[in-house]
């Protein structure tokens, strides 16, 4: 039998830290923010069925960055977890603390234990009556969670898409503007950087946008109790027109 | 091994039902995991509430459903409250005929069933795939059914495929029956379905099916003690659903109370014993 060779703790977290976010990196930027209508949540994704952002529950929305096998499956889990929640105790019991809690634990677990880290960063967004109690919380591949007010934003050069919106982002937007400021933001992930100054990209294609959004009160305004929906290309294409007018 | 990790990991990613999971992992939350224990057929009616009558038609461009309002235990009115149909998703609605608490419980596993699946799959199941689901679901309370506790559905939805409204009837063995135009389920049935015959046609209008619902409801009320006509007193009128290209819709009290009238009104004036 062969020695294993001492590898300390700190080393190990550090290695899998840099390999998960090597990985995260790689792909395109995702931007959940709260608005006046709800809570929007937009992709870079070029492929039409194979989401990053999804439903889970009433109210609550899920949003992925990193390998596409990974976070599905973690998905799907939050689906099971939340159906089951919902249907033994009753669904105002499911709520984004608790996912959010059961995916940190999972993810920290894979972290520590399996022989790969997950290379994935999730956000689970949970709408409120107003953009003050809308819950955001965001997941990294360690486990690791954060409860940020406003938007998030994660995937590949996401300091960019963050500067770019903090002084873009404003709690009064509807839908439509919403959707446009986090296009807006996106350009500048993935753009060059002329003398330490990013420039952003010229145009995103609507596309290879995903758009969702989490409605704030879908009962009066669709009569169904969840707030979920994703608007199609068309859709997409004629908010982002509404920037130009 | 290796392989076989893989192809277990493909079973469980295929299997989108909710209640296969909960069979799964939590048996006990399933409906048909209730035991009746010792009782006897004849003591369930007695009880525990039971639900009665429910209606179901085709209509120009979808279908419809309506249930009475009255469960009973016995000879005893156990609530004249008692909602029977439920929209299942989007485009489709389930009516409940038989032990109400065990009816509710499927109900409500058959909605949670369908919608875990458009989560997981991100689609529409089809409604020929939904009827299959619940038939199965009917079929695992088969044991409760053999010791009085049955439930038989009522399933009407809108075929986004075929366009076209279509209706199924079940029973407690979990087979699946399509019925073309019209069908009732419950003890007020064989009295609707003589009155659905007679006013039923092809191609009726959302309000004159509402209308039809409506009376048929009444006629089985008229004759068969376990099921509620139109009660005045309290304001209570039929559940009706529609479900259409646009969706399942429950049709506002409004026009229930108006059908209501119609019908009170219409049978005063004949003033007919039979």
């Amino acid at each position: 039998m062969t020695q294993q060779f001492y590898v300390s703790p700190e080393q190990l977290t550090r290695d899998r830290a840099d390999f998960a976010r090597k990985g995260i990196a790689r792909g395109r930027s995702v931007v959940v923010l709260s608005c006046r209508d709800g809570i929007a949540l937009v992709a870079e994704n070029p492929s039409p069925s194979l989401h990053k952002v999804g439903e889970i529950y009433d109210r609550i929305a899920f949003a992925a960055v990193g390998k596409y096998n990974e976070f599905e499956s973690l998905r799907q889990a939050g689906v099971r977890y939340a159906d089951v929640r919902g249907y033994s105790y009753d669904r105002g019991d499911v709520t984004a603390r608790g996912l959010a809690s059961v995916y940190a634990q999972s993810l920290g677990a894979v972290f520590t234990a399996d022989s790969k880290p997950f290379e994935v960063e999730l956000a689970v967004a949970e709408v409120g009556t107003r953009t003050d109690t809308d819950h955001l919380y965001r997941l990294t591949f360690d486990g690791s969670i954060a409860d940020e007010q406003r938007f998030i934003v994660m995937g590949g050069q996401a300091d960019a898409v963050v500067d770019a919106l903090s002084s873009r982002w404003d709690a009064d937007h509807d839908f439509g503007e919403a959707v446009r400021t986090a296009v807006d933001a996106l350009r500048y992930g993935g753009g060059s950087v002329v003398g330490g100054v990013s420039e952003p990209r010229v145009r995103l294609d609507p596309g290879a946008l995903e758009v969702a959004a989490l409605d704030r009160d879908p009962l009066t305004t669709r009569g169904a109790r969840r707030a979920f929906r994703r608007f199609l290309p068309a859709e997409v294409a004629a908010m982002l027109e509404g920037a130009q007018h | 091994m290796k392989l076989e990790d893989a192809t277990a990991s493909i079973g469980r990613a295929a299997s989108t039902s909710f209640s296969g999971y909960l069979g799964a992992n939590h048996p006990e939350l399933l409906p048909s995991s209730r035991s009746a224990g010792g009782l006897t057929p004849a003591s369930a009616p007695t009880l525990a509430p039971h639900a009665t009558t429910i209606v179901s038609m085709t209509y120009a461009g979808g279908v419809l459903m309506a249930g009475d309002r009255r469960a009973t235990m016995g000879n005893v009115i156990a609530s004249r409250h008692i909602e029977k149909v439920f929209p299942a998703d989007m485009y489709s609605v389930l009516g409940i005929a038989g032990s109400a608490g065990i009816a509710l419980d499927i109900m409500r596993l058959f909605q949670v069933e369908l919608e875990h699946y458009e989560k997981i799959e991100g689609d529409l199941m089809s409604l020929d795939g939904k009827a299959n689901r619940l038939a199965a679901m009917i079929r695992a309370n088969l044991p409760l059914a053999l010791q009085g506790l049955s439930v038989v559905p009522l399933f009407a939805g809108f075929d986004t495929v075929q366009r076209v409204g279509r209706l199924f009837s079940f029973d407690v063995t979990g087979g699946r029956y399509e019925e073309q135009e019209h069908h009732s389920v419950g003890s007020g049935a064989a009295f609707a379905r003589g009155a659905l015959k007679k006013l039923w046609k092809p191609n009726l209008d959302e309000d004159r099916a509402v209308r039809v619902a409506v009376e048929s409801l009444y006629d089985a009320a008229d004759d068969d003690s376990a099921t509620g006509g139109p009660d005045v007193v309290r304001q209570l009128w039929p559940v009706v659903y529609t479900a259409n290209s646009a969706g399942a819709r429950r049709v506002p009290e409004r026009e229930l109370a108006l059908a209501a009238a119609q019908v009170i009104d219409s049978r005063s004036v004949a003033g007919r014993e039979a």
